[in-house]
């Protein structure tokens, strides 16, 4: 009975096998082949899978273009604006809400409703809410401000929101001064306009998330440390500064990441919100990645940024991850 | 139960492998962008008489929305790829039939058709040829739209004063926009939240500038996107982006072309499906709305083609053939046109049934010299279409010729027609 034997030793590895094989080839395997394809001159409709020379052409070609320039620094802004509002934001909410005003349980699935909607719905109705022509400025004109600020001398306050081509706090100046002439930027790196009406978008859509997160945590805060925290003399500022908010790091450290990779990742809401935007002013590396697959038959350079996109994910999530690991262990 | 968790499967495969029973046997899928208003129902009349000749069809209309086929072609090269092609599509002549379908052996030669239906007669040898590979014809062209033509509201013109010939040079155009700098009137019409009707101003003044020859080089090479003819072009395009209405990149096409109608700008230099919003709009063509071809374009016609391809291993070969022996009769093609807003593909068609736009469309279209356009996909492949649109939407912003026309050369050289 060897058989019988062998296979109650290898129980365990037998069961996970399939989904390791699944694994293997429909996870790593598809990585592995799109790096692959990011190597090669394919940038047709004809597979064409010899090698590029020299093989890293596609990303320096990739690198050097002013759409993909402006596509690393809208992830880097987006990214920015939208966790500082989200994580604030959801803090805010989640604070407001374990004060046990009235009403909490309403709130608390008003506030978290958004989050049920898809991106591509949230998308299409901040597109209208933000459209220059019908959405919200004409409640700057209906609130009398337009009549207002005309009668002071000043311009109408007529934003263009997605449409404005604007990057303001540029800092190539400041960059060229670090770095004299080390990269050909071809974009002024600073924060497009276009950019903050989408991340209010998404802070709306995930800030709900966020303050269940939080929520969660504060429930998990002991009553006896706001008391001796009290007795000590704290006020309500002090006891959430010095007190809660410390407590609630590791919730705030998970909560970034999850937000991270909804970032880093993001499509849907933009690509119906804005597009590509004026100027690349609102475009992303995953409308990037699909324009040039589907729509420029570029295969390579699809690849490429995707590939680049994995990285980018990567650098987030593994240090996670090892930090997880480690403190599981200990 | 765990058995009629069981059973409960077993009835759902059942029924996913019976299908339905009333679905009969013979189809036709036709895949097109036409989802607008008058889009939709030119295609109507094609699909409908091609139902009333055979009832026992059933014809699939898999019309996916979007300008030029934008959202389109990405779920058509998907099925393509994947082995499940549409019996038959809608594309444009040129590098996209070739480069997309042609090349990859996606679409088959529908030769044998045309010999059939003496359509060599019919269709005029240029155009043939801008749908054939090795002599084989591979699409049933449909409709002609012409993307050089320059709109304008009469009415406005009048009240300004302002006389217009039949024909209008760029400084003529520059002089009159300057007129209206003060005034809350736009003097020129862009909606270019899809980047590529700029993209027809531009090229519009490409060809305006450097001539049908020279412009026809730019996609064998023998022009060089750097040439100073060419950044001349660019420079003249970008004073003309100086006149536009301020909400242009909130706006679509036919949001600018609403917006000439209501006489909130003046001139609006776009393709005659533009004709067919006007028309909507309740405007009178040679009242309220006049045109003229885009300046300096005299003599050239910059031609848009729609035409049906036959899918090879189509699966189902015959009524797709039938589909486009219906496509190329007379009758169907001049019932679709007056909807569409553009011109037979045959030459014999009645012109006394269009009005007078597209009947000076006629006259334009057999006295000029047809060449293509890249914004639509026909001068040059896929990957420059894309390179020309993203260049073209780092310019709008920018404005910087010297950047813009490097790029253009440089995605010349590597897409492999440019020098």
């Amino acid at each position: 009975m060897v058989n019988a034997n062998w296979l109650s030793r290898h129980k365990g590895f037998l069961i996970l096998l399939p989904s390791l094989i699944l694994t293997a080839i429909f996870i790593y395997g598809f990585i592995g082949t799109s790096f692959f394809f990011s190597l090669t001159n394919w940038r047709t409709l004809a597979v064409d899978l010899s090698l590029r020379d020299p093989i890293w052409q596609t990303y320096a070609d990739m690198l050097a273009m002013p759409r993909f320039q402006a596509d690393l620094r809208n992830t880097v802004v987006f990214t920015v604006l939208f966790i500082g509002l989200a994580v604030s934001v959801g803090l805010g909410l989640a604070i407001l809400l374990d004060r046990q005003i009235a009403g909490k349980g309403f709130f608390r699935n008003t506030f978290l409703f958004p989050y049920a909607l898809s991106f591509i719905v949230t998308g299409v109705v901040w597109r209208w809410i933000f459209n220059p022509e019908t959405g919200i400025n004409l409640f700057f004109n209906f609130l009398g401000i337009n009549r207002a600020l005309e009668a002071a001398g000043m311009n109408p306050l007529e934003p263009g929101w997605t449409t404005d081509p604007a990057v303001v706090f540029s800092v190539n100046q400041l960059l060229s001064q670090i770095w004299p002439g080390g990269m050909g930027f071809q974009i002024e790196w600073g924060i497009p306009v276009a950019l903050i009406p989408v991340a209010i978008a998404a802070t709306w859509q995930l800030s709900g998330f966020v303050m269940a997160m939080y929520l969660g945590g504060l429930g998990g805060i002991s009553p006896q440390i706001r008391d001796a925290a009290r007795i000590d003399g704290a006020g309500d500022l002090r006891l959430y500064r010095s007190v809660i908010i410390p407590m609630l790091n590791p919730i705030t450290i998970s909560t970034v990441i999850i937000l991270l990779h909804v970032s880093l990742k993001i499509f849907d809401l933009v690509f119906a919100m804005s597009g590509v935007g004026p100027g690349f002013a609102t475009d992303v590396p995953a409308i990037f990645v699909f324009e040039m697959m589907f729509k420029a038959a570029r295969y390579n350079l699809g690849a490429a940024a995707s590939i680049v996109m994995l990285i980018a994910s990567s650098l987030v999530i593994v240090p996670y991850l090892i930090h997880t690991f480690k403190h599981r262990e200990s | 139960m765990r058995t009629s968790l069981l059973l409960l499967i077993i009835l759902l495969l059942s029924s996913c492998q019976s299908g339905d029973p009333t679905r009969s046997e013979k189809q036709i899928e036709v895949f097109t962008w036409w989802t607008s208003g008058s889009e939709a129902s030119a295609l109507e009349t094609v699909l409908e008489t091609y139902q009333n000749r055979y009832p026992d069809v059933e014809v699939i209309n898999a019309s996916i929305a979007g300008g030029g086929g934008s959202a389109a072609r990405p779920v058509l090269q998907t099925r393509l790829v994947g082995g499940n092609p549409p019996d038959t599509w809608q594309t444009h002549h040129g590098a996209e039939l070739m480069g997309q379908y042609v090349m990859p052996g996606f679409a088959a030669s529908v030769k044998d058709l045309y010999d059939a239906e003496g359509w060599y007669e019919l269709f005029s040898p240029s155009l043939i040829e801008m749908v054939s590979k090795d002599s084989e014809p591979y699409l049933v062209v449909l409709n002609l739209h012409r993307s050089n033509t320059l709109w304008y509201n009469k009415h406005v013109l009048a009240e300004h004063g302002i006389p217009m010939g039949d024909a209008l040079s760029i400084e003529e155009l520059f002089r009159i926009a300057e007129e209206f700098q003060n005034t809350e009137i736009a003097p020129l019409c862009m909606g270019d939240t899809g980047i590529w009707a700029t993209g027809i101003m531009f090229e519009n003044t490409l060809a305006g500038t450097i001539g049908a020859e020279r412009y026809q080089g730019l996609w064998n090479g023998s022009t060089r996107f750097t040439d100073s003819d060419v950044m001349e072009a660019v420079r003249t395009y970008g004073r003309l982006l100086n006149y536009q209405n301020d909400d242009h990149a909130a706006l679509s096409w036919d949001q600018a072309a609403d917006k000439m109608a209501e006489g909130a700008c003046v001139f609006y230099s776009m393709g005659d499906w533009v004709y067919g919003e006007l028309i909507r709009d309740g405007l009178q063509e040679n009242i309220d709305f006049g045109w003229v071809a885009h300046p300096g374009t005299e003599g050239i016609h910059i031609l848009v083609t729609d035409g049906f391809t036959l899918a090879r291993n189509a699966p189902h070969p015959e009524e797709t053939l039938n589909m486009l022996r219906i496509m190329g009769e007379r009758v169907v093609q001049e019932d679709f046109n007056l909807i569409k807003g553009s011109i037979c593909a045959r030459n014999d068609c009645d012109r006394s049934r269009f009005g007078p736009y597209l009947q000076w469309a006629m006259d334009e279209y057999a006295k000029s010299v047809a060449v293509p356009t890249a914004i639509h996909g026909s001068a040059a492949p896929a990957d420059f279409q894309q390179s020309l649109n993203d260049a073209l939407t780092d310019f709008v912003v920018r404005r910087d010729a010297e950047a813009f026309t490097e790029m253009l050369a440089r995605e010349a050289r590597a897409s492999g027609f440019g020098m």
